[in-house]
Parts: C-alpha cells; sequence; structure tokens
C-alpha cells in the first residue's frame, strides 16, 4: 500500500554494503572477522614457522616427565620424583594459599584504616593518612623485598635458640619460633587418624573431613534450634530458654570428635639446623603476605572511606528518628548502602591482589610463575608451551572472581523503576 | 543606702577561658583525648611514632656522604660516633646516582635526557591544565618523535619524515573527499603505511645525504634506571591511550563480532599479571612475528605494556562514556552528525575530561609496574641496585639504595595522585 | 632473510641489525660492535664500575673476540642476562655469543640448540657455610636450610646430592647472586651453593671472607662455556679458535706485553709465527685479517693473564688454577694445534 522502502533482494546492487545501513554493519562485521581471522592465521603461521626453524614442537609431554626440583611449600604431596604437572598444581595451590592470605589480611587492615583514616583523633588520621599516601606511591615489588630483608636480617637465627642462655626464645609459651626463616607454629597432630583418601591426582585428610562435617553438623543444628525457638516464640509469646542446648550442640560433637581421632599439637623444636615438626610459615611466605596485604590495604581504605563518605548523615538520622538504636541503624541502613559502594571495588582489589601474588618471583616464594613459569619451563626449554598454559591458568582464576563479582553486581544493582 | 540588694553597676573585665578550654589544651582534648577508645588509639599512635623514630632515627642522623666504599663508611661512622655504632652510608648514593636515574646513558649527553623531560612538562602542560595556551597542543602532538630523536639520537630527518605520514593522510583525504566521502577515509587510512613501508626510510636518507644533521646515536641497553622506566611507562600510556578509546567504543558498539572481540581483548589481558606479558616480551614474541624479525627488547617490552595498559585505558574511558548523559548522544544524532563526526565533535571531548583521574591513576599504576621489567634483566632502578651491591665497593649495602629509590618513586607518584584529586575534585564540581 | 618491520613512530628503535642473518661475522663487521650476553652483576665474572663499563674475566673473552673480529677490545656491547633468559637471548638474537658462566650440559647443546665453543672455566658446583657453622663437610648438612640460584643446573643436582646421600634439605630458591647473598649473610640460610668459582666470587666482596669457608665437596661437573647459536659455523670457529689462541699463546709464552714484538718478524718456533700471523693465512681461513691473534692476545693477554688479573690468587677473589692450568702444568686447558 505504501511506498515501501526498497525490498530487499529485488534490485541488490554492490554498493549497497557499504551505503545501506541495513547492509552495512553486516558488512562491517565480516570485513572485520576476515582481517581478524587473517591476523591469527598470520601469527600462528609464524609461529609454527619460527618453532620448526629452532627444531622444536608444540607438546604439553613434559608435564608427565619427572620434574626432578624441589618446592619447600607443599601443600599437596610432592618430592623431586613427581612430575612437573604435579609441580604445576603445587604451585597453583601455592598461589591460590597465598591470595587468599592476602586477601582476608588486606581487607582488614583496609576496613581498619580506612575507619580510622575517617577519624575525628588528629594524630590518628594523620598516621592513617601518611600510611596510606607512602605504601600506595611506592612499587610494591620494593615493599616485598623490604619486608623480606626486615625479617632475615632483623629475626633471630635459630641457632641463637640454642645453648644455656639462648639470646632468643619462643614465644607464647614455648609454641611459636619467630627465626628469620619463618615462623614456626604449633601443627594439630591426631593420634589415630584416619589416613587420607585417594582421589586421583590429591590425597584429602579424612580427618580434615571429619572435622569440616562435624562443625557444618554442630551450626546445622545450632541453626534448627534457634528456628525452633523462633516458632515457639510466634505461637506463644515467650522465648524458650535454647542456650545450654546451643552450648551442648556446639561444643559436644567436636570435643568428642578431639578424643576419638586423638588430636594434640605438635610443637616446633630445635633439632640440627632447624626447627623440626610444627607448621612453618616461610620468610618468603611472610613477606609477600604481610607486603602485599599493606599495600593493597591502602586501595580498600580508600575505598572504604569513600563508600562511609558518600552515605549522607541524613541516612543514619533518619534511621535514629524512626527509633532505631544505632546498632541496627548502622547494620540495616548505612552499612547496606556503603557496601553497595565499596564491595565492588574491593572484589576488583582481590583480583589484583591475585594477579600480583606473581610478584613472587622477587623472594621466592614457589608459586605457579616460579614452578612452572620458572623453574619447569627453564629445564625443559619449553617456554611456549609454558607461558600459554601459565597465563590460560591465571585468565581463568581472573575470570572465575570477576563472573563472582557481576554475580554480586546483579544483586544488589538498584532496581530503577 | 544599705539596704538594697548587691546590684552590679559597672562591666566585669572579659577573663580569660578556663586553661583547659583553650589554646593546645582543648585541641588535645578534644581531638586527642576525647573518649577511652580515643585515648588509647592517641597513645598507640604515639607510641608506634616514638618506636619507627627510635629505630630509624639515629641510624639516620649518622649517615654519611662521602666514602668510597662501605668498608669505609663504617669506620668513618665508628670514628665519630663511636665503637659499634651503625650509621646510613648514603655515600653509595653520593657516587651512583647518576647511575640510578640515567642507567649506563653516557655522562655526557645527560642533557638529552634531562630536556627530553622539560619538554615533555611542556607538552603535557596544554592536556592538564585548562588555562595553558590551547596552540601548544601541537607541540604535544609532536613530542613523541621529538623524544625519540632526542633520547636515542640519529638523524633528526627520521623522525621528520615519519611525522609527515600525517601530512600525508591529510593530503590523501583532502584530495580524495570529493571523489567519494568513503575512499578519502580508506585513502587517509592506506597512504600513511604505504608510505611509512616504502616512502619514509629512503626520504630520510635522501634528507640526511643533503641536509646531515643528527645526534650521537644511542643503543636501548644503554638506557637503565628512572630513565627506563620513565620510557617505558610514559610511551606505554601514551600509546594506549589511542588503542584504549578505540576499544572503548568497540565494546560499546552495536556489532556483535566487533564487540565479542574488544570484550576478549580487554578481559583476557585484563586478567593476567603483567609479569607474564614481560615474559612474552622477553620470550615469546619473537615467535609470533616473521622469522627473522628483530626487535630491539625494550620495544618489545613498551609493545607488551602498551597492549596491557590499552586494556585498563578502555576502561577508564568506558567509565568516562557511561558518565555522558543520555541526551548528549541523542542530540549529536538530532544535529545530523554520523558517529565519527558525533565522537570526535560531542562525546570524546566530555567523555576523555572526564577519564583524565582515571588515566593519572592508570599511569602511576604502570610506572610501579615499571620495576617488573628487573625480572627480565632490563636495567630498571632494582636491578642497578642489585649490580651495585655486586660490586666489591658496595656489597653488603641494602637500606640506603632501596631507600633512595623508593623515595624517588614516592617523588613522581605523591604528585601525580595529588594532581588527579585535585582534578576529581574540580570535575565534580562542574557536574552539580 | 630479514624483513623490516615498522611499527609506526617507534620503526627506528626497531632498527637493531639483523642477527638472524646470513652470517653473524656479517652482521657485527656491519654493526661494528659485538653484542656479547654476561652477567648482570659476579664479581670477578662480570659487573660494571662506577662508569657503567663491564669488566671481568667473562667479559675479558668478550673483548678478545671483539679485538680479533673488530681490531678494538672496546667494540663490545656487554648485555647483562638472567639465568632464565640468556639462551633464549642467543636463540633469539639479540646477542651474538654468550660469555656467561654458562654449563655446558647435553640437553642445552642438543634440545636448546646451542653450541658450546671453548670451556672458559672448569667449575664444579659446591657449597659455602659459615665457619661458626662448624661443618667441615657437606655429608653434615641433612636438615640444613639451602639458598640456590633458580633457573640454573644447581636445583637438579642439589636435589639429586642430598637423595643420593640420604638427607634433607630446605631449598630457597632466589632469583639472582644478589639477593641469594643478602640471605645467606643474613643467616636465612645455612648454605649457599652454587659454581665454586662463583661461591669464591661472592666471598670475596664479604667484609669478612675469613669468616666463611667452601666444603671440600664438589657435587658436579659444571663445565662454563662460551655459547653461540647452532648453524652458523664460521661464527662458531672464530669464537672457538679466538679462545684457542688465548691458550696457545699462554704455553707459547706469548703475552700481551710481549706480543707485539714477537709479531714484528718472524721467531725461530714456527707455531708462534702461524698463530701471530707472521707466517702462513691461517686468519684468512676464517675471513678475518692475519694478525688477528695479536689483536686478541693484546686485548687482555694471554688465557693466564686475564685469569689472573681477574679471578687469579692476587685479586680478592682468589682462585687457584687448579682445573683450570694448562695441560703441561696438570690441567685440563688444552687446546689443539694452530696447524
Amino acid at each position: 500500500m505504501s511506498t515501501a522502502v526498497d525490498a530487499p533482494g529485488s534490485n541488490f546492487r554492490l554498493g549497497m554494503l557499504i551505503y545501506d545501513t541495513r547492509y552495512r554493519s553486516l558488512t562491517i562485521q565480516v570485513v572485520f572477522l576476515a582481517l581478524l581471522i587473517a591476523f591469527f592465521v598470520w601469527l600462528v603461521d609464524n609461529t609454527i614457522h619460527n618453532l620448526s626453524l629452532k627444531g622444536k614442537d608444540f607438546d604439553f609431554g613434559f608435564l608427565f616427565v619427572r620434574a626432578g626440583y624441589d618446592i619447600n611449600q607443599t601443600l599437596v604431596e610432592y618430592t623431586n620424583d613427581s612430575t612437573h604437572g604435579r609441580a604445576l598444581v603445587v604451585g597453583l595451590l601455592n598461589t591460590l594459599f597465598l591470595a587468599f592470605l592476602c586477601c582476608v589480611l588486606a581487607t582488614i587492615i583496609g576496613l581498619i584504616a580506612g575507619v580510622l583514616r575517617l577519624s575525628k583523633n588528629w594524630i590518628v588520621s594523620r598516621l592513617m593518612a601518611i600510611y596510606i599516601e607512602t605504601v600506595r606511591n611506592v612499587p610494591v615489588v620494593l615493599w616485598i623485598v623490604l619486608v623480606n630483608a626486615i625479617m632475615s636480617i632483623s629475626m633471630p637465627e635459630p641457632k641463637e635458640f640454642r645453648g644455656e642462655n639462648p639470646s632468643a626464645s619462643m614465644i607464647l609459651f614455648d609454641s611459636v619460633a619467630v627465626t628469620n626463616r619463618g615462623v614456626y607454629l604449633p601443627e594439630p597432630l591426631f593420634e589415630h587418624g584416619m589416613g587420607s583418601l585417594q582421589l586421583g591426582y590429591f590425597s584429602v585428610s579424612l580427618n580434615l573431613l571429619a572435622i569440616l562435617a562435624v562443625i557444618i553438623g554442630s551450626v546445622w543444628g545450632y541453626r534448627r534450634i534457634q528456628a525452633s525457638a523462633t516458632k515457639v516464640q510466634h505461637v506463644t509469646g515467650v522465648r524458650p530458654v535454647t542456650w545450654w542446648k546451643s552450648v551442648l550442640i556446639i561444643t559436644v560433637p567436636i570435643v568428642a570428635l578431639k578424643f576419638a581421632l586423638g588430636f594434640h599439637l605438635g610443637y616446633p623444636e630445635l633439632k640440627g639446623f632447624n626447627f623440626n615438626g610444627g607448621l612453618q610459615a616461610r620468610n618468603s611466605l611472610i613477606a609477600m603476605w604481610i607486603a602485599l596485604s599493606v599495600y593493597s590495604a591502602t586501595y580498600i581504605a580508600e575505598n572504604v572511606r569513600a563508600g562511609v563518605m558518600a552515605i549522607s548523615r541524613g541516612q543514619t538520622e533518619a534511621a535514629l528518628a524512626l527509633g532505631l538504636r544505632s546498632g541496627l541503624a548502622l547494620r540495616l541502613v548505612v552499612l547496606p548502602q556503603a557496601l553497595r559502594l565499596i564491595v565492588p571495588p574491593l572484589i576488583s582489589q582481590y583480583l589484583s591482589i591475585t594477579k600480583n601474588t606473581s610478584l613472587a618471583i622477587a623472594v621466592g616464594y614457589m608459586d605457579l610463575r616460579s614452578t612452572l613459569g620458572g623453574i619447569t619451563m627453564n629445564q625443559t626449554g619449553r617456554e611456549m608451551e609454558s607461558m600459554l598454559l601459565l597465563m590460560g591458568i591465571y585468565l581463568t582464576i581472573s575470570l572465575i572472581i570477576s563472573a563472582l563479582m557481576n554475580v554480586y553486581n546483579k544483586s544488589i544493582a538498584l532496581k530503577e523503576r | 543606702m544599705a539596704d538594697t540588694a548587691f546590684v552590679r553597676d559597672k562591666m566585669l573585665a572579659p577573663q580569660k577561658a578556663p586553661s583547659s578550654e583553650v589554646g593546645a589544651l582543648r585541641w588535645m582534648r578534644e581531638n586527642l583525648f576525647s573518649g577511652p577508645l580515643n585515648t588509647i588509639l592517641t597513645l598507640a599512635a604515639l607510641y608506634f611514632v616514638y618506636v619507627i623514630v627510635a629505630t630509624i632515627g639515629p641510624w639516620l642522623s649518622r649517615s654519611v656522604w662521602n666514602a668510597s666504599t662501605l668498608q669505609e663508611c663504617r669506620a668513618i661512622v665508628e670514628a665519630s660516633f663511636g665503637e659499634g655504632k651503625k650509621g646510613a652510608c648514603f655515600a653509595v648514593i653520593n657516587e651512583r646516582w647518576q647511575q640510578i636515574i640515567f642507567g649506563f646513558y653516557p655522562r655526557d649527553l645527560y642533557w638529552r635526557p634531562t630536556l627530553t623531560m622539560v619538554l615533555m612538562l611542556v607538552a603535557l602542560g596544554p592536556v592538564l591544565f585548562t588555562w595553558v595556551p590551547r596552540k601548544l597542543l601541537w607541540f604535544s602532538f609532536a613530542f613523541p618523535a621529538v623524544a625519540f630523536w632526542l633520547l636515542w639520537g640519529g638523524t633528526v630527518w627520521l623522525p621528520v619524515a615519519i611525522l609527515l605520514a600525517f601530512g600525508v593522510a591529510y593530503a590523501a583525504y583532502r584530495v580524495l573527499t570529493p571523489v567519494n566521502g568513503l575512499l578519502g577515509i580508506v585513502a587517509a587510512i592506506i597512504a600513511p603505511i604505504l608510505y611509512w613501508l616504502y616512502l619514509c626510510a629512503p626520504l630520510a636518507n635522501v634528507l640526511e645525504t643533503a641536509l646531515p644533521f643528527g645526534l650521537r646515536t644511542l643503543q636501548s641497553h644503554e638506557f637503565g634506571g628512572f630513565l627506563l622506566s620513565s620510557v617505558i611507562g610514559v610511551s606505554g600510556i601514551a600509546f594506549s591511550l589511542p588503542l584504549g578509546i578505540l576499544l572503548a567504543l568497540g565494546r560499546q558498539s552495536d556489532l556483535f563480532v566487533v564487540k565479542t572481540t574488544c570484550v576478549a581483548f580487554i578481559e583476557g589481558f585484563r586478567g593476567v599479571p603483567l609479569i607474564t606479558l614481560l615474559f612474552v616480551a622477553s620470550l615469546l614474541l619473537n615467535y609470533f612475528l616473521p622469522p627473522g624479525t628483530e626487535f630491539d627488547v625494550i620495544l618489545r617490552v613498551i609493545i607488551m605494556v602498551t597492549i596491557f595498559s590499552a586494556a585498563y585505558m578502555a576502561e577508564v574511558v568506558r567509565g568516562g562514556l557511561a558518565a555522558l548523559p543520555r541526551g548528549q548522544y541523542e542530540a549529536a544524532d538530532a544535529l545530523g552528525l554520523d558517529y565519527w563526526q558525533a565522537q570526535r565533535l560531542i562525546i570524546m571531548p566530555q567523555a576523555l575530561k572526564v577519564s583524565i583521574p582515571g588515566i593519572v591513576g592508570n599511569f602511576i599504576g604502570l610506572f610501579k609496574d615499571t620495576t617488573l621489567v628487573s625480572f627480565i634483566s632490563l636495567q630498571d632502578p632494582l636491578q642497578l641496585v642489585a649490580s651495585i651491591r655486586a660490586n666489591q665497593e658496595w656489597n653488603g649495602i641494602y637500606w640506603e639504595l632501596f631507600i633512595f629509590v623508593g623515595l624517588l618513586f614516592f617523588a613522581f607518584c605523591f604528585p601525580m595522585s595529588r594532581y588527579s584529586m585535585y582534578l576529581e575534585r574540580k570535575l565534580k564540581t562542574d557536574h552539580r | 632473510m630479514k624483513k623490516s618491520v615498522l611499527f609506526g613512530t617507534m620503526a627506528a628503535a626497531a632498527v637493531v641489525a639483523g642477527a638472524a642473518g646470513a652470517g653473524t661475522l656479517e652482521d657485527v663487521i656491519a654493526r661494528g660492535e659485538l653484542n656479547c650476553g654476561s652477567n648482570a652483576g659476579l664479581a670477578g665474572f662480570s659487573a660494571p664500575d662506577a662508569n657503567g663499563v663491564y669488566q671481568g674475566f667473562d667479559v675479558a673473552f668478550c673483548r678478545a673476540i671483539a679485538a680479533a673480529v673488530l681490531g678494538d677490545p672496546m667494540k663490545v656491547k656487554v648485555i647483562p642476562l638472567s639465568s632464565e633468559t640468556r639462551f633464549t637471548a642467543l636463540a633469539a638474537g639479540e646477542v651474538d655469543m654468550l660469555a656467561r658462566t654458562s654449563t655446558w650440559t647435553y640437553s642445552r647443546d642438543n634440545d636448546l640448540k646451542l653450541d658450546f665453543v671453548g670451556v672458559n672455566y672448569y667449575d664444579g658446583q659446591g657449597f659455602m657455610v659459615k665457619k661458626s657453622l662448624g661443618v667441615s663437610s657437606a655429608k653434615e648438612l641433612d636438615g640444613a636450610t639451602v639458598c640456590i640460584q633458580t633457573g640454573t643446573t644447581t636445583e637438579l643436582n642439589l636435589a639429586d646430592y642430598f637423595k643420593s646421600n640420604g638427607m634433607t634439605y630446605e631449598p630457597v630458591p632466589l632469583k639472582d647472586n644478589a639477593e641469594a647473598e643478602q640471605q645467606y649473610t643474613a643467616g636465612a640460610c645455612d648454605v649457599y651453593t652454587t659454581d665454586a668459582s662463583g661461591l669464591a666470587a661472592t666471598r670475596a666482596t664479604f667484609a669478612d671472607a675469613s669468616e666463611h669457608v667452601l666444603l671440600p665437596e664438589i657435587i658436579s661437573k659444571e663445565p662454563l662455556a662460551l655459547v653461540v647459536r647452532h648453524g652458523d659455523n664460521q661464527w662458531a670457529d672464530i669464537v672457538k679458535w679466538t679462545f684457542n689462541a688465548l691458550l696457545t699463546a699462554e704455553e707459547l709464552g706469548i703475552t700481551s706485553t710481549n706480543v707485539d714484538e714477537m709479531a714484528a718478524a718472524p721467531g725461530v718456533n714456527p707455531e708462534i709465527n702461524r698463530l701471530l700471523g707472521t707466517e702462513g693465512e691461517l686468519g684468512a681461513m676464517m675471513g678475518l685479517s692475519k694478525d688477528w691473534a695479536v689483536k686478541a692476545i693484546k686485548a687482555g693477554g694471554n688465557y693466564g693473564e686475564i685469569f689472573e688479573a681477574n679471578i687469579g690468587a692476587s685479586t680478592s677473589i682468589g682462585l687457584a688454577r687448579g682445573l683450570n692450568a694448562l695441560w703441561t702444568q696438570g690441567g685440563l686447558q688444552y687446546s689443539p694445534p694452530f696447524r
């Protein structure tokens, strides 16, 4: 009926690919895609050519060959007879372990520093400002190296613990030794433990599983008791006394398990060159942990400050006017709003902490980069495979963290109408 | 007369406020000891400051600035402050500071990097501050070529010939646009590339033989220290800006393929640590290029750093774009501007202005991260510290060198972060 | 074939002569400079002085080769390389040769496609401990904390040694000598292990050198060699025979002081005459000038002189010739004849 726009296909001309808006975007995309594919083909072709020129191939078989080197911190079993693949797993776990420790400590320091920075106490807020500005304006590598140096230079050597009149002594009832090789802590031991479960590549300690199961069970039981008490309260108006039930359900199973497993602490003891027994947190771990946490905490502190300052005073006053106690006002009104501002940058800080753990190279902490991207790469001469694998693993970790961030952001997004 | 009650008939002279309500005392009471918690915090803070001063103070106060070896340094400290006393030995800084700043750059040519630095400040003026004349932007535009020539030396005609490409592009655009608009744009892109590939080098040669003028050529390995950090940091940011803008636009685009590629690029490079990219630069980049291609390692590092920071830059620019009200886009459409015109005239000027604090923040981050190049044995300040310590004269020295390097970084980064905060505040008021 | 790649304004920075061209010799001559990969800082072997000029035992060989090829021992660009990047840098053509305390092993020679052309130092992995530790043999190190440089052969040797002796240890991997030294002096590890020469060099830089001892055990063979890429035989020959010329010079008593005199006119010993170019055309066979060996010897003296000047008994490093004495004096350094 109406004079329709030119019907597609009826009188198609080549020029329409560019001038007709219906086709133009398609044209651009096809051209772009073609260029992109050509670029990748060029890269891959060059790589194959270069590899063959050097007589190398592209093969991940080296992961199943005996590694031959030792790793000092192993969260899963590893000896120098294990494969390079297993060394990779050890390194990955060390990376994740360090990242986790740093995230926790950085959050704590960051929260405290951020709140203190807002404090009315002049000297404290000044001090925090100085801390934040100095630490974040100097490269983190420098801090890592410095903390490591402080640890190794100013802490006592193990041999100073020896003799009749040692110049250094253990702290906390002789259970913790702080030396310049790291901190030795008591370790949990089980007299009649249940061994471990072999799950292909990993072995999982059954003791640990049992403890976890008991704790989860206790918490669940506690929740049930509280829920039923609330139910009774809703019906009768009187809340039944439950505290003794709660105490029982939390303590009894874990104490029973402790005796069943024969749990006791193994204390570090000076034998030969070093302390033996106990858990050792090595210098490199401590240096990375403290330096990275203190550094990242400055960013978190600034986020916290910005988040709290962004919530107007009126919100608190309004909550108080509604009759909420100040604790409740903080919990129900201020925090939910401040968290919306604090958490997203917090998670991206976690992301950068995880990536920054790769600086472990500065102090020789055996993380993923040092095992796969360091010793393995050097001993096998497989730089291409190792680096691609290394980047792939880091990318996967990052994508998982940012996926979690997106889920959170969606859940707290303001529902705008 | 005695029956009347006491009546005050003259004003009392105003009394001084009680000593607890004025001056330092009141200030202290209100600011430092207003409650138990505050008092504890104050005492803890004071103790902390005391510990720091008591540990570092004496060591710093016994510093030695003139000595040729660490042993000599220690002997001087013991001689002047008594047996067993320890003191800082800043003599090493006195002897080697030039190496930490300029690396192995020839001593008689130190004026070149210094001049480059000054020119850079001039070039940054119109970008960072509104009161600087706009005309200077032309200089900012030409600055990379000038800096390149000053730092690396060689004939002056090479950078001139390279810059000429922009003239070529403009000419091609002007000549061909009347024929066909699209052809003009395509020609403006292809002409300079062809020019660079085939005409640039011969032209520079011809000009050089006709009118020889140049500086002593230097090799990249002579760069080191802060000079190297600055070169990598500044060129990384400068080159990543255009790339980042394109990526940000691509990410907002409606074209599925373009958008996906940009997202993959941005997330991919943000997801890996910089240090792995530096390893790629030093170990793998040559594999990806045609056999026989050779790049200077510093150039390879700059390429990887540029790509890395472009991914972050894209996110900053995207933030700037998102901050623009929808109406700006609609207004541009209503004026009948096409996509690129709208970007160039309406969107980008505003979005970039909002993004400057983020860009400065990125730069600070990148500048600090340049210390990572020491892990692929480029001579950055940290690596130089290691080689100074490998010398017999200075073996065993530690804190002094790191303090010096740390202070230098602080001196660069702190003003920049202050500037970015100042800008943020300024921009905030603009928008209210 | 050399392709030129131009990337915008940075193009010119890429103009570093293509070393992957037909011949390394041509490239070096065209460039007018020898790119020599070495250590960023190892006292006595390679470390920059206050003027940023690299000096040391390894660097001296770079200078001799530069002198032989280009006629000027100072036409060397010493490129500091980490142990992790050295072989890749050589393979990628960033350097023409390595004189960087690199151990000659089977897999490096074959798998990494390198050529080890001359062992300039016969070394072995040793241990250094503080005297106060009271240890006199490596067999007593059970349970010790050991500092190692990561990315070297020492890591694997160490694991093998402790395993075969039924001992345990705690490795502290560190990225370079400076870091390892700092940890060792601070007492964060009991033992520092690396090549015995490196240990001696490190010990020499200590203010209290006499408080540290090297244990008698040498747990591996570490022939530290000059390295070039696979595939360019002419260049490999030049490096190999310049090194041999320095050895032969010592054997024949040619030093940096008397070389000019001996090269002025043919003498009675025909081998000296052949080496110094007063008889025959040995230099031309490699594409070098007649007096190439004279220039090489003049650069830093013969092998013995280089050794003594940089790491010998009279220096603070104080290494004995030991295995590195000439074969005529009970050592392993032996040059094939110049004939």
